[in-house]
């Protein structure tokens, strides 16, 4: 690839429009137009003008501005569709999700999952979209930044003559008693904080410079968080689980290796009260009925002593006792305990009394612990209940015989066998909830219903992020990117003595208000005539 | 110099590359690390049967283990479980031991249960869900082969026919 020569000496890259020494247009095409386009100071892009292995292609490929904007518009499409149905994660487990988007939301439901969308935001290519944009990021910024640091750097004092007459701040003036004017010049330049640069009678000033490498700041933040994202996937650095633990209760916290357990002390659901409570919401807490004002759980979190093989009861030494509340995790050691979610009421125990159907005469109390029932209660006397089956989450299968959904005490069913002095066999009773039925004939006796005991259930999720502190780093340096190149404009002001004319013209890449103010201001009672915006002019001629 | 350009672009687009591939990799065996592995050593537990008797897997070194985690409430566990007596029976004294775990259901149900399908192998019941945690059980039936040495060989979430059972059994059989 050749090298282009400008006349003033300087060597730039293939491809460049403007000398990077000089700003001499360098394409003829570019010699018609009245204005040069400054944005990438007239530099090669890279990818624009090398085209010859694969490699080549692929850079050029990601190296376009237009295929990123597409890779963000496709993605942007994606995303939305995800959110049409809910996704897998989050369809109750009634049934297999191929049958259940077909139930819930018709053919349009079955193409949604037949198309993959139930799991779209792990699908391999929405992973392979994004990760698209974050090389086309990584690309593009490339190939943009270094062209532009080098025009920048390479810029010469004494621009062309064709350079200065194409940009936007433009004018010519007649110069008498230019060195004193020059002086004034250079003084009020400095007092606005531009940076000079002298050469054969021409300056240069410029602010702001660093402005110009705020996107590009930007897109690093950018690509740290999307790291920070990718590292989610390494095992060890982020967990969510969810743990269930009834009041009383004390388990096994996942993931933390069989090292930390927890225990459920109680927990507590509050609601505003509307005559306690500020009294301007008594109205909305009328019309809603209950509004939630706290979600806690009171917990005990435990380490484990000394190794213990899975199975055996560990001895356990306690950590602390807290209470999570909702944006209020308990955190220990990289992991955090959020309340999540909650059951109230879960059935802990029922109690019966055994009596006679006729004489309404009681004969003792049975009070059966519902996740751990015996299976005979002795009541003296001669009397006992047998539990000869017992059923925690009941209901009938398609057989007609009584079974259990699950292992959680919800709506317990028992098979009783009451024995008696007087019916020592004893007599068969099927008991759950409001509903007695006697399997073979007539009973003498009953179980009656006398009380519940409940106990509340709490959900917390167990999470551990490691890639935080870097999601949130990426984000500083991407406002910081932000603030820099929004808040600053990069300034140049050229002034070039061309025979006994002073040439000046001005660009920023943005703020020209801004730019040609300042102009105003360091020309005054100079002489030297203030230039024009030659956009504007055009613009008043139409 | 076009020399070097091409060499800095292919590294920079390999770099890219890789870890495109990393995360696809990593989002897909994401289901697979969150289970005990195929050739991993089987974690050791330590729970006490029906009868009371206590039950470690590490004294079955030498045995091969069927260890299979059930619920009472689960269809295809109790249709297994005439077929995993069955050939309990059969290898009991060729090397084999069973092992069923239940998923921490009550004794009462537990025993019941057993009774009702004369289950003669180790019921052992996995009251605080340890095990469960240890050994990552989501779906039920759950079944994992474990060989002499104590390593997982085989994993199977589902439930399995006699023909099955069997091929399993002399998989780890010594």
């Amino acid at each position: 690839m050749k090298h282009v020569k400008c006349e003033c000496g300087h060597v730039n890259p293939h491809g460049t429009i403007l000398c990077e020494a000089c700003g001499r247009v360098l394409q003829e095409s570019e010699k018609e137009k009245q204005l040069v386009d400054m944005r990438y100071e007239g530099s090669a892009r890279r990818s624009q003008t090398y085209n010859k292995t694969i490699v080549d292609k692929v850079w050029n490929f990601f190296s376009s501005v237009k295929v990123g904007v597409w890779l963000i518009v496709i993605t942007l499409i994606a995303s939305a569709l995800g959110t049409i149905f809910p996704q897998e994660m989050y369809i109750p487990p009634i049934m297999p999700a191929a049958e259940y988007y077909e139930d819930q939301y018709g053919w349009i439901g079955k193409l949604y999952y037949d198309l993959g969308f139930h799991n779209l935001y792990s699908s391999w290519w929405y992973l392979v979209l994004i990760a698209s944009i974050g090389i086309s990021l990584v690309i593009c910024s490339l190939d943009r930044v270094i062209p532009l640091w080098r025009a920048l750097k390479a810029q010469r004092v004494s621009r062309h003559e064709g350079f200065l007459k194409r940009q936007r701040v433009f004018g010519v003036s007649e110069a008498s008693n230019l060195d004193e004017s020059y002086e004034k010049v250079k003084e009020r330049l400095k007092a606005k904080r531009y940076n000079i640069r002298e050469e054969d009678g021409n300056i240069l000033a410029e602010k702001g410079r660093f402005s110009r490498w705020g996107p590009y700041v930007n897109h690093i933040g950018l690509i740290i968080f999307l790291i920070g994202g990718m590292l989610r996937f390494v095992p060890g650095m982020y967990i969510d689980e969810v743990l269930w633990v009834r009041e009383g209760e004390t388990k096994v916290i996942p993931e933390t290796d069989g090292q930390y357990y927890l225990k459920n002390n109680k927990f507590i659901l509050e609601v505003y009260d509307k005559d306690k409570d500020n009294q301007a919401f008594s109205e909305a807490i009328e019309e809603k009925g209950m509004v939630a004002k706290n979600y806690q759980s009171n917990v005990t979190l435990y380490k484990k002593k000394g190794e213990t093989v899975a199975g055996q009861p560990p001895e356990l030494e306690k950590v602390k006792d807290y209470p999570i509340k909702v944006n209020e995790p308990l955190k220990f050691e990289g992991y955090a305990l959020y309340q999540v979610s909650y059951k109230l009421d879960e059935l802990s125990k029922m109690t019966f009394t055994l009596g006679n159907k006729k004489s309404n005469e009681s004969f003792g109390e049975v009070k059966i612990d519902l996740n751990d029932p015996k299976d005979r209660y002795d009541l003296g006397n001669g009397y006992a209940v047998e539990v000869v089956s017992y059923f925690p989450d009941f209901e009938f299968d398609d057989s007609g015989e009584p079974v259990t959904k699950s292992k959680v005490p919800n709506n317990p069913a028992f098979v009783f066998k009451m024995i008696t002095p007087d019916k020592k066999e004893g007599e068969i009773s099927f008991v759950a909830i409001q509903q007695t039925i006697e399997p073979f004939g007539d009973n003498e006796y009953k179980m009656n219903f006398s009380g519940i005991d409940t106990k509340n259930v709490s959900s917390i999720t167990v999470r551990k992020d490691l890639t935080l502190w870097l999601i949130a780093f990426g984000g500083l340096i991407f406002m910081i990117g932000v603030a820099q190149g929004s808040y600053w404009n990069h300034r140049r002001i050229w002034i070039r003595r061309v025979n006994d004319e002073v040439w000046i013209a001005g660009h920023t890449n943005k703020n020209w208000h801004g730019l040609k103010r300042e102009i105003q201001a360091v020309l005054e009672d100079t002489g030297i005539k203030e230039p024009e915006d030659q956009m504007q002019k055009e613009e008043n001629k139409e | 110099m076009k020399k070097r350009r091409l060499v800095i672009r292919t590294i920079i687009l390999l770099i890219l590359g890789a870890a495109v591939a990393y995360t696809l990799y990593a989002n897909f065996t994401k289901d697979d690390i969150k289970k005990v592995v195929v050739g991993e050593q089987a974690p050791d537990f330590v729970l006490v049967d029906l009868n009371g008797e206590e039950h470690r897997l590490s004294d079955y070194k030498g045995q091969g283990v069927f260890l299979n985690f059930w619920g009472t409430y689960c269809k295809p566990c109790e249709k297994e479980m005439p077929y995993m007596d069955n050939q309990y029976k059969q290898f009991k004294d060729k090397g084999v031991q069973t092992l069923a775990v239940n998923v921490g259901e009550s004794e009462l149900s537990v025993s019941k249960f057993a009774d009702r399908h004369n289950l003669t192998f180790p019921i052992v019941i996995d009251k605080d869900g340890q095990v469960q945690t240890a050994y990552k059980i989501g779906a039920l039936p759950a079944t994992f082969m474990i060989d002499k040495d104590g390593k997982v060989v085989k994993y199977h979430t589902g439930q399995l026919t006699e023909e099955m059972i069997k091929e399993l059994m002399e998989q780890v059989q010594p």
